[in-house]
């Protein structure tokens, strides 16, 4: 099965969607026990503390992004894939999506404990939310940019006539 | 194995946080003129409750409160047993003293104990030791006995102490939070110190003095013993070499002002595990300061009650946390 390329190509598409829902999912539950705890001791703080807890959610859209850019070059999604794909070309395809899967995993779990710590900020010092969202955004920078690489390489696995 | 983490429970901690006293709020309360213009104020910062009347009331809702809430967001209600070691330990001494000298105290007993008192209380009173924590079965036999059949109540105390002190050093290795250990140590050595200089003070043999300490790492006890049986001078030169060297100054004002300065000490020490949003640390802290300023408004009302000059409460009064 895997001698075919076309299996390694949709490997890399799960990888992409799984790492960067996962990192989401963990930096999110993260974010979301801070968030909680702050309510429950003060509901006026929702709209601040619920920004700071979909920070992390971004890396599971961009691994959803990378995924559908791979099933779409590879023609699964629109049902015209090769299935005669070559493994080096398949394996083009897994290694363009493993960027935004590490990293989206990674920086997503990251990214929901710093948000977390800011939720304590906005906690004591609501006047100070502005600055608690910029240290959460730092850790986005990352995940942006294993996005812009793993995008690149789909993009230019396509055209490569391997 | 890795810490558990307190997410949610230091995020509320947090928020909590923000309603704790800080200087200007003490500074308001030292510019009240009477102790009930400071009762009045603590109400409106929703200190007390709706059948809290006097001071004492008050500051004990508050202890209340604090254990409440701080069980009500820990998954397991011991995680801070190091910290009610020593309630444990005065009810203990209070039950004891109770069952021997068959008088009863209103008030003596405290709240915040990993056990309630009135287990203590029918523990000793049935002599069922067993029954208790193993941390307090054992020295209860023995200071019971000691009462019983010395009816010497400071050698009652002196065990007693040293038990506590030896139950919160010992909780306190077990513990894989630093703050918790931090605490537990600090505790057993400023208290070690303050033993240290009662005795020395009251002239106490070597011997006693050895015994009454409890082990520690940052403080050796035969060297703060030895100390302690010369003079007051040597303790603080002892003290010189050790972590504890900033308290000396304190130490040679007054044994109050010594106190004092244990208490700030301890609230400078934890301050840095105040800032990890998943450990335990905050809550201790929030915990430590909750305690500090309970005894800052006992302080202010205690003084206000009997006319003291606002300098002299600014001098005993605790590091603010917030």
């Amino acid at each position: 099965m895997f001698t075919n390329g076309l299996s390694w190509a949709l490997l890399g598409a799960a990888l992409a969607a799984l790492g960067g829902g996962m990192g989401s999912a963990a930096g999110v539950g993260i974010a979301g026990q801070a968030a909680a705890g702050v309510v429950a001791e003060d509901p006026g703080k929702f709209g601040k503390v619920l920004i700071l807890q979909l920070l992390p959610g971004t890396q599971g859209i961009y691994g959803l992004l990378v995924a559908f850019i791979t099933l779409s070059s590879t023609g699964i999604l629109g049902g015209t894939a090769d299935v005669n794909m070559t493994m080096a070309k398949g394996l083009l395809y897994l290694a363009a999506c493993l960027p935004i899967a590490i990293v989206g995993y990674v920086s997503g779990k990251r990214q929901g404990e710093v948000s977390a710590a800011s939720i304590g900020l906005v906690a004591k010092r609501p006047d100070q939310s502005g600055k608690a969202i910029i240290f959460p955004a730092m850790v986005e920078t990352y995940a942006i940019l294993a996005l812009l690489v793993s995008i690149l390489a789909v993009t230019g696995a396509t055209a490569l006539p391997v | 194995m890795s810490e558990e983490r307190y997410t949610y429970a230091v995020a509320r901690v947090r928020a909590k946080e923000s309603t704790l006293l800080n200087k200007a709020a003490l500074d308001q309360l030292l510019a009240c003129k009477t102790s009930e213009d400071c009762l009045r104020a603590l109400a409106e910062r929703g200190w007390g409750s709706e059948n809290t009347h006097t001071a004492e009331e008050m500051l004990k809702a508050e202890t209340e409160k604090t254990w409440q809430f701080l069980n009500s967001v820990l998954p397991d209600a011991h995680t801070l047993d190091v910290f009610r070691l020593s309630a444990d330990f005065h009810n203990l001494k209070a039950a004891i003293k109770q069952v021997c000298t068959e008088q009863e105290t209103p008030n003596v007993f405290c709240e915040g104990g990993t056990i309630p008192a009135a287990q203590i209380l029918a523990a000793v009173q049935e002599q069922r030791f067993e029954s208790l924590p193993a941390a307090l079965a054992a020295p209860g036999r023995q200071c019971f006995d000691i009462l019983l059949h010395t009816r010497d109540a400071q050698l009652c105390d002196l065990a007693l102490d040293k038990a506590c002190l030896e139950a919160i050093a010992q909780k306190g290795r077990c513990e894989k939070n630093e703050a918790l250990r931090l605490y537990a140590e600090t505790t057993v050595a400023c208290a070690d110190i303050r033993i240290a200089v009662r005795c020395c003070k009251t002239k106490k043999s070597a011997e006693l003095i050895r015994q009454s300490l409890a082990e520690c790492s940052s403080i050796s006890v035969p060297l703060l013993a030895k100390a302690a049986a010369e003079s007051t001078e040597a303790i603080a030169a002892y003290l010189l070499t050790t972590a504890y060297a900033d308290g000396v100054e304190a130490l040679k004002t007054s044994l109050s002002a010594f106190e004092c300065w244990c208490d700030s000490f301890l609230i400078r020490r934890l301050q840095p595990q105040r800032y990890n949003p998943f450990t335990i640390g905050p809550l201790a802290g929030y915990l430590l300061a909750r305690e500090s300023e309970i005894k800052s408004v006992r302080l202010i009302l205690s003084a206000k009650r009997n006319g003291l000059a606002e300098q002299t409460i600014r001098e005993r009064l605790r590091e603010c946390y917030v």
